[in-house]
């Protein structure tokens, strides 16, 4: 049992919330921690630490709704070139964004010219509501990276988006190419990061690789 | 023809006279038909006695040609022009006028900024908080502006003294900005100090806190890491420091004190943003305070702001032990964080620096606590990472509040 104060708690912690971001976040749904409830960790001999947590989440776009969450968190032993392995099970249902995800891809593929934008949130922490959409794409985005780059000694953040562009794409899906600034808290380096995201109000979203 | 004028404009240097202002100035736009004209105008160009300011250069017919004429040649182009059978048509009649009534509206925008109050709410730059400080100071007698020492890039390193009287009171400190891209942490100082500053003499906890400390508050600990946040890299963190033989800049400002210095938690390499620098005290902003506070001789509590996580930590930092006053820190930590939830309800974990955040050799409260000053606490302001550094300007207020009601706690309990 671990104190949820303690920092590898809140480390495998940020990992789930990247991991569920990917999963389940898109341009009208962001999620972000509210507070860890509660933290165990079992060491398993020749595979790694495991992290069981108690999670609740909220969701930033409606913020007097939380949701409760389990994630387990399992940092390979060693081998440091693999991504953590991380199951979510979220409780109860996460609110619709049928109609708002709608909205904002028939915004984009209306635009004449494809959409560019740097710097959000801007120094003083401004997102314009238009772009706000973009944002959550980027945590999106940034989730998958963070959840592939994590480690019992890394603990990431989205610092901002430095970058982002629009690629028209001849299939359906909406297509962003995004340069984020990842602050690592055990280095305080503040890294940028090239990732491109797929997105489709049915399919969801995936980054490319 | 072509050279009968250019003589004109030749006779026109001799009365031309060297002025400052831009009376009678004016500013055409000139729409070339073709590349004759277009070439007449590179000829007009090339006289340089007539001192033409090309706002726009004349390079091919179907581009505007705009010209800052002087009063003296100003009659003289237009009959060159029109003589040519050339099209204009004025921009500006008098430059000087659109110049006074710009500086008019600067210098109303500025008095309606210094009649006013600061905006505690919002971000300033570091010559505007400079600013307030002075006003602070001027504005309370009990207040004064002093200067501890020089940044790297040699800017002034000002802290604020709060007090009422005594002589060598034991005192408080509290810095802010240590890392420069910590925004939050310079504004809620600067909100912070006022609140101090206007509340004492109503506020019974701040009076009578007052009445028995001093108090000092450096709400910009890293002014060259502050000002590169503006006009560079809003990312900065650490000073900006030259290290000999690499070609990166600056060095970790709290990793730089002598607690631990160059243990785990600090990088050796100059171009990561945990660099520890050289060695210990060898960043003159860290060297000014340690220097202050050591000639004082009389700190009783040494508190630091940082951002973000919502964190209150008490030592050790550079090691996994539990300082000699354990239980009293925890205990003190617990309530003030108890103090700063019960305004919004903001939740900060408590505990030393190693358990919370990470192990970290050479930090400002290490040191302090084991040079005898027993409250030494670092804050970590709001949030948790959904903005981070970004923190929107809206947070800065219910920040500052509810910092304050934890520092308050904790600075109640140092004086009792």
């Amino acid at each position: 049992e671990l104190p949820p104060s303690h920092f590898s708690a809140a480390r495998a912690a940020a990992v789930a919330v990247g991991y569920l971001r990917y999963l389940r976040g898109g341009p009208g749904r962001g999620l972000e921690l509210r507070e860890l409830r509660r933290a165990r960790r079992q060491d398993i001999s020749d595979v790694g630490h495991k992290y069981y947590l108690e999670l609740e989440l909220e969701d930033v776009s409606d913020k007097d709704r939380t949701v409760n969450c389990t994630a387990e968190v399992l940092y390979h032993l060693g081998n440091k070139t693999s991504a953590p392995d991380v199951q979510v099970t979220v409780q109860g249902e996460l609110r619709s964004t049928e109609e708002a995800d709608k909205q904002f891809y028939n915004w984009i593929r209306s635009l004449e010219k494809e959409l560019v934008a740097e710097n959000i949130p801007d120094s003083h922490g401004n997102v314009p509501p238009e772009l706000e959409p973009i944002h959550l794409l980027a945590w999106v985005a940034s989730g998958y990276v963070i959840w592939q780059n994590s480690t019992e000694n890394t603990k990431f953040h989205l610092a901002q988006v430095k970058h982002v562009k629009q690629v028209k794409r001849s299939d359906e899906d909406l297509q962003f190419d995004f340069v984020v600034l990842l602050h690592e808290m055990v280095s305080q380096e503040v890294l940028p990061w090239e990732v491109t995201l797929l997105w489709h109000p049915q399919r969801g979203a995936r980054v490319s690789q | 023809s072509n050279m009968k004028l250019i003589l004109i404009f030749g006779a026109l240097i001799g009365a031309s006279l060297c002025l400052e202002t831009f009376v009678g100035h004016q500013v055409l736009r000139i729409k070339t038909k073709n590349e004759e004209e277009v070439k007449q105008l590179q000829l007009l160009e090339s006289l340089e006695h007539l001192e033409l300011d090309f706002w726009i250069n004349p390079s091919a017919p179907a581009l505007p040609v705009d010209v800052r004429i002087p009063a003296v040649s100003v009659h003289s182009v237009k009959a060159f022009l029109e003589s040519q059978g050339i099209e204009y048509s004025i921009l500006i009649e008098d430059l000087q006028d659109v110049l006074d009534k710009e500086k008019q509206d600067m210098d109303e925008s500025a008095q309606r900024q210094r009649s006013s109050s600061f905006d505690f709410g919002a971000y300033h730059t570091l010559d505007d908080i400079n600013a307030e400080l002075d006003h602070l100071a001027s504005e309370y007698s009990f207040v004064e502006k002093i200067q501890i020492g020089e940044s790297y890039e040699k800017r002034p390193l000002y802290v604020l003294k709060f007090s009422t009287g005594g002589s060598n009171r034991p005192a408080i400190w509290l810095d802010a900005g240590i890392h420069s891209r910590e925004w939050v942490t310079q504004a809620s100082a600067l909100w912070i100090a006022n609140k101090i500053a206007s509340d004492y003499g109503t506020d019974d906890s701040i009076t009578s806190l007052l009445d028995k400390m001093d108090l000092f508050l450096l709400p910009v600990a890293n002014p060259d890491g502050f000002v590169y946040t503006h006009t560079s890299n809003r990312m900065w963190r650490k000073t900006r420091s030259k290290t000999p033989g690499s070609v990166c800049i600056g060095v970790d400002p709290n990793r730089n004190w002598d607690a631990g210095f160059g243990g785990p938690g600090a990088s050796s390499n100059p171009c990561s943003d945990s660099y520890h620098g050289p060695s210990a005290n060898s960043e003159v902003e860290v060297k000014s305070v340690v220097d202050f506070i050591k000639n004082h001789g009389n700190f009783k509590a040494f508190l630091t702001l940082h951002s973000y996580s919502q964190l209150l930590m008490y030592p050790y930092g550079y090691k996994c032990t539990r300082p000699d006053d354990y239980a009293e820190l925890e205990s003190l930590g617990r309530a003030a964080a108890s103090s700063i939830r019960s305004l919004y309800g903001t939740t900060f974990q408590v505990g030393t620096i190693c358990k919370t955040i990470y192990q970290a050799s050479g930090g400002s409260i290490d040191w302090s606590y084991d040079n005898g000053i027993k409250y030494s606490f670092a804050f970590e302001l709001r949030d948790t990472g959904r903005y981070g550094f970004l923190l929107p300007a809206s947070q800065i207020l219910p920040t500052a509040k509810e910092t304050w009601l934890g520092l308050k706690r904790i600075m109640e309990h140092v004086r009792d």
